[in-house]
C-alpha cells in the first residue's frame, strides 16, 4: 500500500517536473552545448572540421585576438568596478533612506527611480545620446547656464571617457534593481530587533550600520551577483550608443560587442561563427567562475550571519 | 466597390493564371537598400513589368547592417530570393565560391561594362564575372552655395586654396567650416582618408602595387593622406567626436555648415532637406599635381545559382545591364552613377556636376575593398579606426600607417 503511494508520487514529479526541464534543455543546456561544440570546430573549404582546442589558443596566442580579448575583459571589469562603486552604494543608500518611517511622497520616489529600469536600452541610448550631445543637447546649454561650460567634453567620443560614461547611464537606469531589493530587505526586518537594540542605545546612522547593513549583507551578496553577470553580459548599451565598432578606437569594447562583431561579421568583415562561439565559451566560462566563487566562498559564510 | 473589384481580379488571376498561355513568374530581389524601396516599386519595378507582363518582381529589401549576414542565412537554408543585390569584392566572391551566385560571364549584357567596373564582381583572375554591374558612388565635398556667395568665397581647387578656405570660414565664424564627426569612424576613413587620399596614392596604381607587395602603406602617399587628413580636426565643428553621421547631415542641412565631405549617394536626401543652393568640388589637388577621385564600385545584381526561375531572373538581369535601365537608375536615384558604358544624361545638375568628374580626374575604387580586406585584421575595418584617431590626434600619421602595415603584414603574403 505504501510502496504504491510513493511510486505514485514520484510520477508525479516527474510529470510536474518535465515541462520545464524540456523547456530550459531546449532552450538553455543543447544551445550551451551547441556553442561549446561550434567553438571546436573551424570552417575548412566549406566545412566544419574538428580541431579541438585551436580556436582557443588562437584566442590567446594570436597577438591580434588575444589583445581585443583582453581590451574586452579590461573595460568589462572597469564596467563592472563602476557599478560596484556607484550603483550598489547609492542603491542602498537610497534603499535606507525610503526607509526612514518619517518620509513623506516614498511611493513617489521609489516609483521615479525604478521607471528607467523598465525602459529598453535603446530609448536609454538615444536619450542620453541627445543629451550628451555636443550639437543638439541639453548638458552644454545646462552648464552654461552655471557658468561650467568649461566642463563639458564631448564624453561620448573621448577615448578616456566614453566607457565610464556609459557605465555611469547603465548605473543610472539600474540603480532601482539594488534599490529595491534593500528596500525589500530593510522591511523585512523585524521591528523587535530594533527596538532592542534602542534599548541598549544603538539609534540612527548607528542603527543602520550595527544593526541593518549585517542584515541586509546575504541581499547584497545576491545584488553584487546580478551586477556582475548583468555586466560581463553587457552589450545592448554600448550597441546603441557607440556601434557594433565600440568607438571611439575600441575604447568601449566589452566582450558583447567583440562576440557581436566576431560572430555575426561587420561590413566587409564576414562573420565566424567559430570564433564568435570561443569568445562565447570564454564569457560562460568568466561568469562562471564568478558565479561558483560568490556560491562556495561567499555565500557559506554569509549564512553565519543569518538567524 | 474596390475591394471588390479587387477580390474579382485576384480570383481571376487565380482561376485562369494557370491555363493561361502566359504563366507568370514572382521574382524576388534581396536587397539592403531599404532606403529605396518606394523608387523600385513605383519606378523601376513598374518599367520592367510594363514591358515584360509575364514577370512580376518583389523588392525586399532587408535593413544595411544586417543585410550580409541575412542573406547568407537565407542562401544556407534555401529561402533566398531569386535575385541577390551584390556587395563590391570579397562580400559577393564568397557567396560565388560557395556556389550560391550563378556565372554570369556567358551573359551578352556584360559587355556593356568596362573592366573597372566588372572588377567588382569578377573572381582575382577576372575569369568570371557573377553580377551584372549597377552603379558606384563618388566621393567628394558638397558645398552650401549661398554661404559661399554671402561670405564671398571661390570654390578651391588647391590644398592650398582649400584650408586658406576653410581658415576664412573659420576666422568669420558664422559656419562651422565642414560638417564631419568621428564618431560613427567610417565618415572619417571613407568620406576623409579615402576622398582626399586617392590623389596622394595615384589612385589605382598605388592600390596596385599594394596588393602587389611592392608598395608599403608606410611609404610616402600612404602617410601624406593621414598628414592631410591630421588638418581636419579644428576645422570641424565643436565636439565633432561625439558627432555621428546623422548629426553632420543634419549640420549641413540646417545650413550650419558651409562644406561637407560628402559621397555621392546624399544628392537625393538633401535635395530634400536642404533649402539653399548646393555645389560640388572634386577633392582638391596638391598644386602642380593631377586630380583622382575616389569612383567606387558599389552595387550590382546577381542570381541566386539555387534559383527556380532562372529564366525569368536572367530576363531580369539583361535588363539591368540595358542603357534603359542604367538612365532609369541613374535618375531615379541621383548619386548612384551607372557603371554602364551607355550614355547616360542626369537631370539633377549636382549629380551630373559629380559623374562630369570622371572626365577631368582619374578615377580608383576605394583603396582596401579589393583583396586587402580578406583576412583578419581587415584593413577596411582598421582603416575606419586609424582615420579617425589620426583626425582625433589620438594617434600620428605615421603610427597610423605603421599600424596598418603590420595589420597587413599579419596574414597576407603578395604573391610576387
Amino acid at each position: 500500500m505504501r510502496a504504491e503511494t510513493r511510486s505514485r508520487r514520484r510520477w508525479h514529479i516527474a510529470i510536474f517536473l518535465a515541462p520545464a526541464v524540456l523547456v530550459y534543455t531546449a532552450l538553455m543546456i543543447l544551445p550551451l552545448f551547441g556553442t561549446l561544440k561550434l567553438s571546436l570546430y573551424q570552417q575548412v573549404d566549406q566545412q566544419q572540421v574538428f580541431v579541438g582546442l585551436d580556436n582557443f589558443r588562437t584566442l590567446f596566442g594570436d597577438p591580434n585576438w588575444s589583445e581585443s580579448f583582453w581590451r574586452a575583459l579590461r573595460n568589462n571589469t572597469w564596467f563592472f568596478f563602476i557599478h560596484m562603486a556607484v550603483q550598489n552604494p547609492i542603491g542602498i543608500a537610497i534603499a535606507a533612506m525610503l526607509s526612514v518611517p518619517a518620509l513623506r511622497f516614498k511611493g513617489f520616489y521609489r516609483t521615479a527611480i525604478f521607471i528607467p529600469t523598465i525602459l529598453s536600452f535603446v530609448i536609454v541610448g538615444f536619450a542620453w545620446k541627445l543629451i550628451l550631445s555636443p550639437l543638439w543637447g541639453i548638458a552644454p546649454d545646462l552648464l552654461k547656464m552655471v557658468g561650467l561650460r568649461h566642463l563639458f567634453h564631448p564624453w561620448l567620443g573621448k577615448e578616456e571617457y566614453a566607457l565610464t560614461t556609459i557605465a555611469l547611464i547603465s548605473v543610472w537606469q539600474f540603480v532601482g534593481i539594488p534599490m529595491m531589493l534593500i528596500y525589500a530587505a530593510l522591511l523585512s526586518i523585524p521591528d523587535e530587533i530594533l527596538e532592542a537594540g534602542e534599548i541598549d542605545g544603538i539609534t540612527g546612522m548607528k542603527a543602520f550600520w550595527k544593526i541593518k547593513l549585517p542584515l541586509i549583507l546575504p541581499s547584497i551578496g545576491i545584488i553584487s551577483i546580478l551586477t556582475f553577470v548583468g555586466n560581463f553580459n553587457a552589450f545592448d548599451l554600448v550597441y546603441t550608443m557607440e556601434g557594433a565598432m565600440a568607438a571611439p578606437n575600441f575604447s568601449t569594447e566589452v566582450m558583447g560587442t567583440f562576440l557581436f562583431r566576431t560572430f555575426f561579421g561587420h561590413q566587409t568583415q564576414p562573420g565566424d561563427p567559430n570564433m564568435g562561439a570561443t569568445i562565447a565559451m570564454m564569457m560562460f566560462f568568466i561568469i562562471l567562475t564568478g558565479v561558483v566563487i560568490y556560491l562556495f566562498l561567499i555565500q557559506t559564510r554569509m549564512r553565519r550571519y543569518q538567524f | 466597390m474596390k475591394n471588390t473589384r479587387l477580390v474579382g481580379l485576384l480570383l481571376a488571376t487565380t482561376m485562369f493564371g494557370g491555363t493561361a498561355a502566359w504563366a507568370q513568374t514572382t521574382l524576388t530581389i534581396e536587397s539592403w537598400r531599404n532606403d529605396d524601396l518606394s523608387i523600385w516599386q513605383d519606378k523601376i519595378i513598374p518599367a520592367f513589368e510594363a514591358s515584360h507582363p509575364d514577370i512580376k518582381v518583389v523588392f525586399a529589401p532587408t535593413a544595411p547592417a544586417q543585410y550580409n549576414s541575412a542573406l547568407n542565412a537565407k542562401l544556407e537554408a534555401g529561402t533566398a530570393g531569386d535575385l541577390i543585390t551584390c556587395r563590391p569584392f570579397d562580400g559577393s566572391l564568397a557567396l560565388f565560391q560557395a556556389g550560391h551566385l550563378a556565372d554570369l560571364t556567358d551573359m551578352d549584357v556584360l559587355d556593356n561594362f568596362g573592366p573597372v567596373a566588372k572588377s567588382g564582381w569578377s573572381t582575382d583572375d577576372g575569369s568570371a564575372t557573377y553580377c551584372i554591374p549597377m552603379a558606384s558612388v563618388i566621393h567628394g565635398f558638397i558645398y552650401n552655395a549661398d554661404a559661399f556667395e554671402e561670405l564671398g568665397l571661390s570654390v578651391p581647387t588647391t590644398t592650398d586654396e582649400f584650408y586658406a578656405l576653410l581658415d576664412k570660414i573659420k576666422e568669420d565664424g558664422s559656419y562651422i567650416p565642414m560638417a564631419m564627426g568621428t564618431a560613427d569612424e567610417w565618415e572619417a576613413a571613407t568620406m576623409g582618408y579615402a576622398n582626399i587620399g586617392t590623389k596622394y596614392w595615384k589612385g589605382e596604381e598605388g592600390r596596385k602595387a599594394v596588393i602587389a607587395g611592392t608598395m608599403k602603406l608606410t611609404e610616402d602617399g600612404w602617410v601624406t593622406a593621414y598628414e592631410e587628413l591630421a588638418k581636419w580636426g579644428p576645422y570641424l565643428g565643436d565636439g565633432y567626436e561625439a558627432q555621428s553621421y546623422p548629426d553632420s547631415q543634419n549640420l549641413f542641412t540646417l545650413g550650419r555648415a558651409a562644406i561637407y565631405p560628402a559621397g555621392s549617394w546624399e544628392i537625393s536626401g538633401f535635395n530634400a532637406q536642404a533649402d539653399f543652393a548646393m555645389g560640388a568640388f572634386p577633392p582638391p589637388v596638391v598644386p602642380g599635381g593631377e586630380c583622382y577621385i575616389s569612383d567606387h564600385v558599389d552595387i550590382a545584381m546577381g542570381m541566386n545559382a539555387a534559383s527556380p526561375n532562372a529564366e525569368a531572373a536572367k530576363t531580369f538581369l539583361e535588363w539591368v545591364g540595358s542603357p534603359e535601365f542604367a538612365t532609369l537608375y541613374s535618375n531615379a536615384l541621383p548619386g548612384f552613377f551607372s557603371l554602364s558604358n551607355a550614355e547616360v544624361t542626369l537631370e539633377d545638375p549636382l549629380a551630373q556636376q559629380m559623374v562630369d568628374w570622371r572626365k577631368s580626374c582619374h578615377s580608383s575604387i576605394r583603396p582596401f575593398s579589393q583583396i586587402l580586406s580578406r583576412g583578419t585584421p581587415n584593413l577596411n575595418t582598421e582603416y575606419w579606426v586609424t582615420s579617425a584617431n589620426v583626425i582625433r590626434g589620438t594617434m600620428t600619421p605615421m603610427e597610423a600607417s605603421q599600424h596598418m602595415q603590420d595589420a597587413l603584414d599579419s596574414w597576407y603574403k603578395p604573391a610576387q
